[in-house]
Order: C-alpha cells, then structure tokens, then sequence
C-alpha cells in the first residue's frame, strides 16, 4: 500500500515508462481531453480550475466486484489522483468472468486488494488505498476524510446502511459531513445509476419500493406440489435445513451445505419427475443470485463515473437524478429526478431540538413535545439508541414501558441524546435532540 | 496529549453509538406504536425486532383456542418480509406441524408497503377461514374438503392436545370448552 512518490509525477511522463503497458491508450486519452474540455484550464472563485479539483478530490469506492472493477478503472483512467477501495469480499472463480481486475491466482485473496495492487501497477501515480473490511467497520472520521462515494454494491441492505449513515453525517456536521453519493446498481440487463446529495434531493431509502422483493415461491407449493427445480431447493433450503439442523445456519458459500441441499433436492425432484437440479441452481437459488452481465456493468459504471467527475469537477451539470438503464429488448434508458418520499425512514423526518433540566420526568417531556404547535402530536412513542422510553401500545409494552415515565430523563440518557419519536400524525419519525439546561 | 487523544476518540465514539436507529428499527416502532389491535390480539415485545404475537379467535372453528406466533424481523425489513412462525402444534390445513404459515403475504406476494399490521389481518383470516385450496397440511386441507363435520371434530380434539395420525398437537385452549358454548 506504499504510496508512489518516488514515481515521477506527471501522469504521462509515469505512465510513459517502459514497464508498463497500454500507454499508448492512456497518453491519447488525455490528449484527447485536453482537447475537448478547455474548461479544464478554468480556475472557478476559489481559484481551483477543474484539474486542480480533480486532483484534490478523494474518493471512496465501495464494492470492487463488477461494478466496482469497472468504476476503479474508470476512474484511475479519468484522471483521479486518491481512491479508497473497501470490500469485505474475497475473490471467487466464478467473479473472473467479468471481474477483470482479479486473475486465476488471486482466487481467495481480498478483492480490495487485489484491484488496488493492479491498478498500482497500471497507474503508479495514483494513491490507491485498500480497506478489507465492512463498511459498517470504518469510523466516522474515514468517511468524513472524503469528497464523494461511488457505490457499486449488489446487497439493498448495504446500500440501505450507506444511505442512513451518510445522510446522518450530512446531518450532525453540516457541510463538512456534506458527501455526495454515486449509487450504481445492475441486474441482468438492467442497470440504474443515481445521484444522491444528501438532504438535498432523494436518498436510497425513498426509492426502496422500486425493488421488487426475492422470488419466492408458496410454501405450500414447496411443501406439496412441487412443479419446477427451483421449488424442490426451496423444499431443502427452507424446510428440510432447519429441521435437520436446527442450530447451524445456512450458509449459501459453504459448498458442503450447498451439496448437501443439492442430494435433497435432487431426491425430491425424482420422486415429483422433475428435472434440472444442479449446484449452480442450487446457490443460485439460496443466494437470490441474479446472472450479472458484463455490459450492463460497463454501462452503469461509465455512467457512475462520468457523475463523479461531474460532481468533482463542476465541468458539466450532474444526473438530476435518476438514470435508468435496460438493455433487456434493445437499448433503453431515461433520466428523471426521482422525487422525495415524505415518508422515507431516512431523510423524511422532522428534527427539533430541546434544552431541559435533566430532573424533568420523562412524562413531562412527553407533554412538552405533545405541547408543541407545530407538531400536534396525539400519542407519542419514544426510543433512544434503540431503548424503549415509552410506547402507546402495544399494551405489553405500553406496562413495560409505563415506570419511565416517572423516570428522571437524567437517569435514562445522557445530554445531547437524539430520542426517535413516532406518532401517527408523523409520516415517519421526529428526532429531537436533548441537551441537559 | 496520547491521553487526550484517547478521551477525543472515546468521545466520538459515544457520539456515535448517539445515532438515531435503523430504517427498519424506526419503521417497526412506528408500526408497532401505532397497532390497532382488538382484544382478541396481544403483542408481547420487549424487543421491537423479535416479538410474540397471541391470538384468540373469537368465533370459527379455531374458536376458544389460543394461538401464539414469533415474529423474527430483520435489517432488511421492510425489502424482506417479517418471519412468521406459529409455536404451537396445530391441525390447520395452511399451517404445518413445525409451525410453517401458508400465507401468501408472508412469502410471494410481499410488498413492502404492507406492514405488519396487514400480517396480523392475514394470520386472524387464515383461522376465521382456513384455505383448503391452498394445503401446507394436506390431511387437514382433504379432510375439510371431503367430510366438514369430521374436520371440525378433529380440529376441536387437536386443540385439546390429543394426539391424531401420531402427531402430539398442543393444548390451546384458554379454559374450560363448555364456556364458549355450541360446539
């Protein structure tokens, strides 16, 4: 991970060097930049011309699986000087196909390392930085540490989680904790690629009905009238698993576990004279796996690519904000600005703040909120880092509840708090910060 | 200064523990806060992601029973559906002995805009009327189909705790049968 000073540091000069191929491509491209966006050599107010930005600028990738092979190149390629990589993944052989980044002896090595060392040795002028780790492991400070995030992630729920963390940073640190998004998704021949400026416009989390939900079938079809293979893995997965073993979860990587649904499912599928149980089928099936294809991946990284440089740079206006790809039946796309969901759990809520003595009842601070014009709440209930405070219903957890009300808030959080407020009048929820008078 | 140092990180990290909940933990409070349940429903949560649902049927053949559910709900919530299982032991054609509901909100046709509300509605329809063209329990489903009468006595005698083709069904019934009358 050794940053390349020792490199000589005009781009063409370092790419120049004879050990390194595919220079040629390289050099031409920026001749070719050079002259199309003249702009480049403006300075904006602050005296920063675009290159100076592009220079500056540090970008999170996060996924370097397809997508994020793609982007990782097209980004080194665009001219961007520091890039930060995090996966939690390792190389798979079935990843080869169109992770081109990762060769045959790489299977098993962390895929963040692996795409940062290539990338080093193709473009040694720019700061590659690798992080073999979740996101949900990297501090507050790492990410604060970058302009923008690209996002090339096949999981909703990660996606999910970037989403409500990197609106909470727009939130607690104003501009500074101000970064854009990129989000690019793909699957099979569809792909969308999305600008997120949070607070700004819609988040992940406003558009998360689009996604249609895991094929799942009838657990009575699957238990009694099975008619495709898919029904008989299911019958394994989902029913046979857990009663043969109650205590050991499945794990769809595990390939004991995957050929051990496979001998079910293929016995089942004998005795109801269906056909076409294999071990891709069968992964494919518990791990929800859609077939990625390789073109649509290129398509929505360019597209994520040419955002961020955008975004960086201010060469060009960005995606406002939704861009949809799908190559299904020719060639398809359309842009629009998705709008805000009022009632998104993420960036729907209303915020308020509050300087109370820290020996008020929680009661009281009940009817204070309750008190409040603005809001006109009915009957509140309230949480603090996933504590119950106090809950209206349902009953069982209204008495649980009940003896906090005559609590002291003092005594069950601590000054400067952010308590989660639901009520039926509110579309989503109300954050109300508490500092102790 | 290393101290110092330490006490900033520590701090910030206290800071961020301060972050408001999950999308899902915030939805499920909002849900849950706001259930419109009738006497016949009862959650018991203590924690919002892991809760038990009972139920008792006010008329039907399920009727004077009680029926208990578990409901395991994930970050994915709600872009996956709520886990639904029932506790019991029970003769009921869309419900298999292990406990697996044949609901279809529960499964193909779950959407996120229903909520767990709209789950509790489909579980109290599945014993007002149990589905026959739908079987997770073929016995149950053929016999209610074929002879009406004899699956009402079997569904009453299940819900004693006897046993029925080798099956141990649980006791659900809440008191003593002859309080609820005509059956």
């Amino acid at each position: 991970m050794s940053p390349t000073a020792a490199v000589e540091p005009t781009t063409t000069a370092a790419l120049s060097s004879p050990q390194v191929p595919c220079i040629a491509g390289v050099d031409r491209y920026l001749k070719l930049r050079a002259a199309h966006v003249e702009s480049f050599e403006l300075a904006d107010e602050s005296g920063k011309t675009p290159q100076d930005l592009l220079d500056e600028a540090k970008i999170l990738v996060i996924g370097a699986g397809g997508l994020g092979c793609e982007i990782l190149k097209n980004l080194v390629m665009s001219g961007f000087k520091h890039i930060d990589v995090i996966d939690m993944d390792t190389i798979d052989i079935s990843n080869l196909n169109r992770q081109f980044l990762f060769r045959k002896r790489d299977v098993g090595r962390p895929k963040a390392e692996v795409a940062a060392e290539f990338l080093r040795r193709r473009a040694p002028d720019v700061n590659i930085t690798a992080h073999y780790k979740r996101i949900q492991d990297m501090s507050e400070e790492f990410y604060l540490g970058f302009t923008l995030i690209v996002c090339g992630l096949d999981s909703i729920d990660a996606r999910r989680w970037i989403n409500a963390f990197i609106y909470s940073l727009a939130e607690q640190h104003g501009f500074e904790g101000f970064k854009p998004i990129v989000d690019g998704g793909t699957e099979g021949f569809k792909g969308n690629v999305r600008v997120i400026l949070p607070m700004q416009n819609a988040c992940f989390e406003c558009g998360l009905d689009l996604f249609s939900p895991k094929t799942t079938y009838p657990i009575c079809t699957i238990a009694n009238t099975p008619r495709l293979p898919e029904h008989c893995i299911e019958w394994a997965s989902v029913l046979e698993w857990p009663r043969v073993f109650p205590d050991k979860k499945l794990d769809g990587d595990d390939p004991d576990h995957i050929n051990w649904l496979v001998d079910q499912a293929t016995a089942r599928a004998a005795q109801f004279s269906i056909s076409g149980i294999t071990y891709s089928l069968t992964q494919g099936v518990v791990k929800n796996i859609i077939p990625a294809i390789a073109s649509t991946n290129a398509i929505i990284a360019a597209v994520c690519t040419n955002e961020a440089l955008k975004l960086v740079t201010s060469c060009n206006p960005y995606l406002d904000n939704y861009m949809f790809y799908s190559g299904d039946d020719g060639v398809y796309s359309h842009t629009f600005p998705y709008a805000q969901n009022e009632s998104c759990m993420v960036c729907g809520h209303k915020r308020k703040s509050m300087a109370v003595a820290p020996d008020m009842a929680l009661e009281e601070l009940i009817e204070l909120l309750k008190e409040d014009p603005s809001l006109q709440l009915k009957s509140p209930s309230l949480t603090v880092d996933s504590t119950n405070l106090y809950f209206q219903r349902p009953k069982a957890l209204e008495e649980r509840t009940r003896p906090n009300l005559e609590k002291k808030i003092g005594d069950l959080f601590a000054s400067g708090s952010t308590l989660t407020v639901t009520d039926p009048v509110l579309p989503t929820s109300l954050q109300v910060t508490v500092v102790f008078a | 200064m290393h101290k110092l140092w330490q006490q900033k990180k520590k701090e910030a990290e206290a800071h961020k523990t301060n972050q408001r909940g999950s999308p899902a933990r915030i939805r499920l409070q909002k849900e849950l806060g706001e259930l419109e349940t009738t006497p016949d429903l009862e959650v018991v949560a203590t924690d919002l992601m892991h809760f038990s649902l009972i139920y008792r049927p006010q008329e039907g053949h399920y009727h004077g029973g009680e029926f208990r559910f578990k409901f395991d709900i994930s970050e994915s919530y709600p872009h996956e559906a709520p886990k639904v299982l029932c506790k019991q032991t029970i003769f009921h054609p869309n419900i298999d002995p292990e406990g697996h509901i044949c609901l279809n909100i529960l499964r193909e046709e779950w959407n996120p805009v229903l909520n767990i509300q709209a789950v509790i509605f489909g579980l109290q329809l599945l014993f007002l009327e149990p589905n026959k063209d739908d079987p997770l329990n073929k016995d149950a489903a053929e016999m209610m189909a074929k002879d009406r009468q004899e699956f009402i006595r079997t569904v009453r005698s299940s819900m004693r705790g006897r046993s029925i083709g080798g099956i141990h069904y649980s006791n659900v019934l809440v008191a003593p049968e002859s309080s609820y009358g005509s059956y």
